[in-house]
C-alpha cells in the first residue's frame, strides 16, 4: 500500500478531514444529543472531586457515633477522633489529614477502573468526546506510555479495593452500635441504614470489576476443567454487565454517607433511630 | 402509509463531493436500504453503494446515517420523524472510492497480519474435543460480520491516520481474544496483540461495541480480557515471579509465543 | 503486476490509467463463497498458483446467509447414521434425479470436510461428550446438521476466509468476470473481468478455470438470494460451450418472511422447525398432516401426539411433517394461502413461541430472533412468525464430472449452487453447505492437476476473443437507448415470479417465454448513465444479460417437463412420471445465435446395483 502511506504524509490533516476520506465540514453529523452524556459526567464527576478534595483535606467532622465516614475510614493517624480508630494509630507521623493516607487506594481503584477510564477519557479529554465525534487533539498514542501505561496495573488496586470494601463492611457493621446515650446492645438510625446501602454498593462496585472478573475465571482457557471458577465467572460476569451503574451509584452513596455524618458531626441535623 | 422521505446523500470521490438533496417516495416497514435503492433506480442509477444480503447479515451496506454508523439495511426509517430529512454519508475513517463506497483494504491488510489458528493433532479417533462452555466465549466473537462498523468508530484510527500502521483496530482484538479463549489453540499471541496489533492503544471508549450490530460486547468480552491477559504476560509482576518459581496458570501450558 | 494491494486489489483509482491489467495463474476460482474459497485452498494445496475473483469483497458471499447447518454423516449424535443413509436421504429428497455418484461421494466426504473446517478454527456448537453436535432437518433421518446457532454459513466462510488468507491466496475483490475465455482449440485459456470499483479491465491467464458463482434466484421477485445471484456462473458456461441440466428446479424455500415488504423473501431457517416450530393456517390448525405424500407416508407422523413425541424420542416416533422436504412443505403452505387461510399478510404462521420457552429460543435461533426483532418488530419468544415460500436456490446447473467437476469445456470446472446434477430435482437442507465443500475440493485439486500436467504449453488468450468481450462490456454506454436497467430487471423479477413460480401452467411458461424474448429486445435499448467507476447501473446492465439467458433456460425446461416432481410443479401435470421423466435430465445448450437457448434430452446415469438395494 505504499501509494497510502504517500498519501497520509503529504498532508498535515488526518482524521475525517484527511486527503483520501469523504470531504465532509462537518466534524459530526450527529443531530442526537451526544453531548449530554459527556457533559454530565463532566459536571458529576467534577463536583465529586471538589467535594471529595473539600472533605479529605478538611480533617474533621468526619466521625459521628457510631458512625465514620468511608473518607476516613480506616482512620490511622493520630489526628483521628476518639473512638474513630478500629485499627489503632499506626501512623502516627503523619500531620495532614488522616483520609489522605487511605483515600489513595479506592482512589487509584476509581481512576485505573475501565468504566471510569472510559467516561473520564470522553468527558474530561474529549478522545472522543462520543462516538463518531471528531476529536480535538492531533496527535493520540493511548494508554502505551507513561503515564497511562500505568493504568495496567489495575487488579492491584482491586486487591485493596476488596481490603477497603471489608473495613467499610465493619464499619457497617459497628454502625448498628449504640449513638451518645443509648443502652448497649444492637441499634439503628438512618445513619445505619445509609452506611449499609453504601458498603452494599461498594461491594457491588468491587465484584463487578473486570479485573475481578478475569481474576475469578475470565483467565481460563478452559472453563470445564475448572467448574467452581466457571460459576464464580458467570456471576461476576452477570453484576460485570452492570458495572457502570454501579460505578455511579457507589459514588453518590459514598458522598451521600459522608455529607450526612458531615451534617451529624457538626450538629446540623440529628440522626433519626429506629431502634 | 407511504411518503416522501427527505435525504441528503453523499455523492463525490476523493476530488471532492457533497452532500445531494434527494426526495423519494417510502412505505411502512422499508429500510433506509430500500429509500437508496429506489433513489438509484429512479433518479440516480450511477449511485454507488455496497450491499449483498440486505438482511443484517453480510455487512455489507456499512454507512453513516445522520451521523451514526451504521447498517443501512437494517436503519428502519420508522426510527425516523417522517419530516425529518435523513443525512447518509460514506464511513469516515476509510479513504472514499465513490459516493457511498470505501475502501475498507485496512481491515484485510489487518487480517492478513494475524498469526491464524494453529491446533494440536486430532484425538485417537479422528476427532476433537470441545466442551460447549469452552467455545461459547469465540462463538460470540464470531458473529463478527465484518461490517467495519467498529473500524470505521474507533477514534483511534478515525481521528488519527497515522495510527492505522499500529493499531489493528476491534475488529482484530476480537480475533486475538477468540484465539487467547480458543480451548484447542496452540499459539500464545499476546505479546503480539499488545505490539504488532496495538492493543494499549485502544482506551476503551467503547464505540466499537456501541456501533456493533451484532451486538457483540466486543470491549467488556474481548477487549478488556484480551488487555488483562496481556497484564498477565507483561505487567504482572507477580505472575512473573509465580512463573520464575513455577506457580502458573497450567491452563496456558502447551502454548508457544508467537 | 500492478501496484495494487495483493490481498485486496483495492488501488484509489482517481489516476487510474486505462488499458489493461494482466494477470497469470494457474488456477482462477471465480466466486468466493464457500465452493469457491473451498476449491481454492484445495488447488493452493495441490501447489498451484491460485487466485480467487469476485463480485463482492471477500467474506460477504451468499454463503453468509446460510443458517442451519452442514450436512455430514458423522454419527454424533446417532452412531447408527453413515454414508449410506445420508446418501439414500439426499437420493430421495431430490426424487431420484440426482446424479448417484455425486450423491454418493458427497455423502461419504461430507464428515472428513467438516472436520477439516474444525481444524481451521470453526467453533462448531458442542454435544455433551465435546464432539461437534448435530441438528435434525428436514429430509433427513438422523439428526446429522453441524451447525454453530443458526449462523453456520457464517462459520463456514469465514472460516475458510481466515484459511485462504493464512494460505496467502491471491484475492481479486469487487472484480467481476464477463466472459470466459478459450484458445483456438476451444480449450479454457482463462477469463475476463473488469474491477468494479474503477471500471478497469482485467485479464486473467489461466488453463484452469473454477466457476463457483452460486445461484439465479435474483431472477424472481421473492427471493432469500441476495444481488449477486444473477446467474453469471450458469451463463458463462452456457456462452463458453458448457451445457446446463436440470434447471427447471428451482427450490421455493417454504419459510420466506412475509412482512413487512423491504424484507419479503428474506430466509426463516428451516432449524425453527427442526427445533420444534410447527406451521399452522389461520383457524388456528396445524395443517401439515393434510400434506403427507404417499412416498413419505411410511416415515412420517400422522398424528400429532406422534409428532410431538418425537422430538424427545426419535426411536419410536417417526417425524413431524413439517419436517418434510422442502418441495412438499412449500406447496403445502402455497394452497393453504390459495385456499383463503393465510395469515393477514398473506402467508401462514411458523409457531415457536407456544412450544419452546424464550431462553431455549433465543439461545438456538439468535439470528431468526435478532432478525425478526430489528425487521418486523416481531418478538418470536412472543408470537408466531408470518412466513410464506420464497425463491432460495437453484437445483439445475453446469453439467459436471462426477469425481472431478469438470465441464463440457477443455479446462472449466463448477462447484456449489451453480453446478447440476448432485441434488436432482430438490435439495435437503444442509446438503448445500457439504456440497460446497466435498465438490469444492475435488474441483480445486482436478483444476490444480490440469494446469500441472500442462507444463509450459498453455492455452493462449485471443486478442481478438478480449477486444471483443471489452467492445460488449462497454456496450450499454455506447447504445443510445431509452431503457433503464433497473426497469428491466424489476420487470424480470414480476414476470419469472407470476409465470415460472412455485406452480406452473403450460399458458404461463409460453407466455413467460414471449415475455423473457420482449425483455431481451428491451436490452438491447439499454443505457446506463454516469462511467465506468463504481457504477451500479452500469454493472446491473452486463449481469442482466446472464440473467435473461438463464431465465430462459429454466421457462424452456420448466415448459418441456410434463410432470411434477421436487422443485418443478406443474399444475396441469401434477403426478410424477417415474416411467418417461424419471429417466431423463432436461439439458440447456445456447443456440447458434448465442443469445438463445437450444433444449436437449439426456438419459440419466444409472445407479449400480450395490447402490440400488438402498431403494427397495
Amino acid at each position: 500500500m505504499a501509494s497510502t502511506d504517500a498519501r497520509e504524509t503529504a498532508t498535515g490533516s488526518t482524521g475525517v478531514h484527511g486527503p483520501t476520506r469523504a470531504r465532509i465540514e462537518a466534524k459530526t453529523l450527529r443531530q442526537d444529543r451526544w453531548w449530554l452524556m459527556p457533559l454530565a459526567t463532566f459536571i458529576v464527576f467534577s463536583g465529586f472531586i471538589v467535594f471529595a478534595t473539600y472533605r479529605a483535606f478538611a480533617g474533621d467532622h468526619f466521625y459521628a457515633e457510631p458512625y465514620l465516614s468511608p473518607f476516613y475510614s480506616p482512620c490511622l493517624t493520630d489526628s483521628c477522633v476518639a473512638g474513630s480508630s478500629d485499627f489503632g494509630q499506626p501512623l502516627s507521623w503523619w500531620s495532614l489529614s488522616p483520609a489522605l493516607v487511605i483515600l489513595i487506594f479506592p482512589l487509584g481503584f476509581r481512576l485505573t477502573c475501565y468504566y471510569y477510564r472510559k467516561a473520564y477519557y470522553r468527558a474530561f479529554w474529549l478522545s472522543p468526546p462520543a462516538c463518531a465525534v471528531a476529536e480535538p487533539h492531533t496527535k493520540y498514542t493511548g494508554e502505551t506510555r507513561f503515564p497511562l501505561i500505568l493504568q495496567n496495573i489495575h487488579r492491584y488496586f482491586w486487591y485493596a479495593a476488596v481490603v477497603v470494601a471489608l473495613i467499610l463492611t465493619y464499619d457497617a457493621v459497628l454502625a448498628f452500635g449504640p449513638a451518645p446515650g443509648e443502652s448497649d446492645g444492637i441499634h439503628m438510625g438512618l445513619g445505619t441504614v445509609l452506611m449499609v446501602a453504601n458498603v452494599v454498593l461498594i461491594w457491588l462496585y468491587t465484584l463487578s470489576c473486570h479485573s475481578c472478573r478475569h481474576i475469578t475465571g475470565g483467565r481460563l482457557r478452559h472453563f470445564s476443567k475448572h467448574p467452581v471458577r466457571y460459576k464464580m465467572w458467570t456471576f461476576v460476569s452477570k453484576l460485570n454487565a452492570r458495572h457502570a451503574a454501579y460505578a455511579w451509584y457507589s459514588l453518590f452513596s459514598v458522598a451521600i454517607v459522608d455529607f450526612y455524618i458531615y451534617l451529624l458531626a457538626t450538629g446540623t441535623i440529628d440522626d433519626p433511630r429506629f431502634f | 402509509m407511504g411518503y416522501r422521505l427527505k435525504m441528503r446523500i453523499w455523492r463525490g470521490d476523493q476530488s471532492g463531493g457533497d452532500l445531494g438533496d434527494y426526495e423519494v417516495e417510502v412505505s411502512e416497514g422499508e429500510v433506509v436500504l430500500d429509500a437508496i435503492h429506489r433513489v438509484q433506480a429512479t433518479q440516480a442509477g450511477d449511485l454507488a453503494v455496497r450491499w449483498n444480503c440486505k438482511a443484517g447479515k453480510c455487512g455489507s451496506c456499512s454507512a453513516e446515517i445522520n451521523g451514526r454508523p451504521r447498517l443501512m439495511c437494517m436503519t428502519r426509517l420508522s426510527d425516523f420523524d417522517p419530516v425529518e430529512t435523513v443525512t447518509v454519508t460514506p464511513m469516515r475513517s476509510f479513504p472514499v472510492i465513490r459516493d457511498l463506497v470505501t475502501d475498507v483494504s485496512f481491515n484485510y491488510e489487518k487480517a492478513s497480519e494475524l498469526p491464524s489458528f494453529a491446533p494440536p493433532p486430532r484425538d485417537a479417533d479422528g476427532k476433537r474435543r470441545m466442551a460447549q462452555v469452552d467455545v461459547e466465549r469465540g462463538q460470540e466473537f464470531r458473529k463478527c460480520i465484518e461490517c467495519f462498523l467498529c473500524q470505521n468508530t474507533c477514534h483511534v484510527v478515525r481521528d488519527h491516520e497515522e495510527n492505522k500502521p499500529a493499531f489493528a483496530g476491534p475488529r482484530f482484538f476480537l480475533r486475538y481474544a477468540e484465539l487467547d479463549m480458543h480451548p484447542l489453540d496452540t499459539h500464545d499471541r499476546r505479546q503480539l496483540a499488545q505490539g504488532a496489533a496495538g492493543l494499549g492503544m485502544c482506551n476503551i471508549t467503547k464505540c466499537c461495541t456501541e456501533v456493533c450490530p451484532e451486538n457483540i460486547k466486543i470491549t467488556d468480552n474481548a477487549i478488556i480480557p484480551m488487555k488483562e491477559r496481556v497484564v498477565d504476560r507483561k505487567f504482572d509482576p507477580l505472575v512473573w515471579l509465580g512463573s520464575k518459581i513455577g506457580l502458573r496458570n497450567r491452563d496456558n501450558d502447551g502454548r508457544t509465543e508467537v | 503486476m500492478s501496484d495494487r494491494h495483493p490481498m485486496t486489489g483495492n488501488e484509489m483509482s482517481g489516476s487510474e490509467p486505462g488499458g489493461l491489467e494482466r494477470h497469470q495463474y494457474d488456477v482462477v476460482v471465480v466466486g468466493a463463497g464457500g465452493a469457491g474459497l473451498r476449491a481454492a485452498i484445495a488447488a493452493h494445496d495441490a501447489g498451484a498458483r491460485t487466485a480467487i475473483v469476485c463480485k463482492s469483497l471477500l467474506g460477504k458471499a451468499h454463503t453468509v446467509m446460510a443458517e442451519g447447518g452442514i450436512a455430514a454423516a458423522m454419527g454424533n449424535r446417532w452412531p447408527e447414521d453413515n454414508w449410506e443413509v445420508h446418501f439414500r436421504d439426499t437420493m430421495r429428497g431430490g426424487k431420484m434425479l440426482n446424479n448417484w455418484r455425486m450423491a454418493q461421494l458427497h455423502a461419504q466426504e461430507a464428515p472428513e470436510r467438516v472436520m477439516e473446517l474444525e481444524d481451521w478454527g470453526a467453533l462448531f456448537d458442542r454435544t455433551e461428550d465435546g464432539l461437534i453436535s448435530q441438528r435434525d432437518f428436514g429430509g433427513h433421518k438422523y439428526a446429522r446438521l453441524a451447525h454453530v446457532g443458526d449462523r453456520t454459513g457464517l462459520e463456514m466462510i469465514r472460516t475458510l476466509q481466515q484459511r485462504a488468507v493464512a494460505l496467502g491466496i491471491d484475492v481479486f475483490m469487487e472484480c467481476t468476470v464477463t466472459e470466459l475465455l478459450k484458445d483456438g482449440s476451444g480449450s479454457i485459456a482463462g477469463a475476463f473481468a473488469y474491477w468494479r470499483e474503477t471500471g478497469r479491465f482485467v485479464v486473467f491467464e489461466a488453463p484452469s478455470v473454477v466457476l463457483a458463482t452460486g445461484g439465479i434466484g435474483k431472477s424472481f421477485k421473492v427471493t432469500s438470494n441476495s444481488w449477486e445471484y444473477t446467474g453469471d456462473g450458469h451463463a458463462l458456461a452456457l456462452r463458453a460451450g458448457a451445457s446446463l441440466i436440470n434447471m427447471e428446479f428451482v427450490q421455493f424455500h417454504p419459510t420466506g418472511m412475509v412482512w413487512p415488504p423491504s424484507v419479503k423473501g428474506l430466509l426463516v431457517t428451516e432449524s425453527v422447525r427442526g427445533d420444534g416450530g410447527i406451521l399452522k393456517n389461520s383457524d388456528g390448525k396445524r395443517f401439515m398432516f393434510d400434506y403427507i405424500p404417499e412416498f413419505f407416508k411410511a416415515e412420517t407422523a400422522d398424528t400429532i401426539e406422534e409428532a410431538d413425541r418425537w422430538y424427545d424420542d426419535k426411536k419410536n416416533n417417526r417425524r413431524p411433517p413439517e419436517l418434510l422436504p422442502r418441495d412438499e412443505v412449500a406447496r403445502a403452505i402455497n394452497s393453504e394461502i390459495k385456499a383463503g387461510r393465510g395469515s393477514p399478510h398473506g402467508g401462514i404462521f411458523l409457531d415457536i413461541a407456544s412450544r419452546r420457552t424464550p431462553d431455549y429460543i433465543r439461545k438456538r435461533l439468535p439470528s431468526m430472533y435478532h432478525q425478526f426483532k430489528e425487521l418486523a418488530d416481531v418478538d418470536i419468544t412472543q408470537e408466531p412468525m408470518e412466513i410464506g415460500p420464497t425463491c432460495h436456490y437453484v437445483m439445475g446447473g453446469i453439467e459436471v464430472d462426477p469425481d472431478t467437476e469438470l465441464a463440457a469445456v477443455p479446462g472449466l470446472y463448477a462447484v456449489g449452487e451453480c453446478s447440476g446434477g448432485m441434488h436432482g430435482s430438490n435439495r435437503l437442507g444442509g446438503n448445500s453447505l457439504s456440497d460446497l465443500l466435498v465438490f469444492g475440493r475435488r474441483a480445486g485439486e482436478a483444476a490444480a492437476a490440469r494446469a500441472d500436467s500442462m507444463g509450459q504449453s498453455r492455452p493462449t488468450v485471443r486478442d481478438d476473443d478480449v477486444r471483443a468481450a471489452q467492445a460488449s462490456a462497454l456496450a450499454p454506454f455506447d447504445v443510445e437507448g431509452d431503457e433503464n436497467p433497473y426497469a428491466i430487471q424489476h420487470d424480470l423479477q414480476q414476470s419469472m415470479n407470476d409465470l415460472v413460480g412455485i406452480i406452473r401452467t403450460r399458458g404461463e411458461l409460453e407466455q413467460s417465454l414471449q415475455e423473457i424474448e420482449k425483455l431481451k429486445e428491451r436490452a438491447k435499448r439499454m443505457t446506463v448513465e454516469g462511467h465506468r467507476q463504481y457504477n451500479p447501473g452500469w454493472h446491473l446492465a452486463i449481469d442482466l444479460r446472464n440473467m435473461l439467458l438463464v431465465s430462459e433456460c429454466i421457462a424452456k425446461a420448466a415448459l418441456a417437463r410434463e410432470e411434477s416432481r421436487g422443485g418443478h410443479t406443474r399444475d396441469d401435470f401434477p403426478q410424477t412420471d417415474h416411467e418417461v421423466w424419471g429417466t431423463k435430465n432436461l439439458v440447456c445448450n445456447v443456440d447458434a445465435t448465442g443469445a438463445g437457448i437450444d433444449l436437449s434430452e439426456k438419459p440419466l446415469p444409472v445407479m449400480p446395483d450395490e447402490l440400488k438395494k438402498y431403494f427397495d
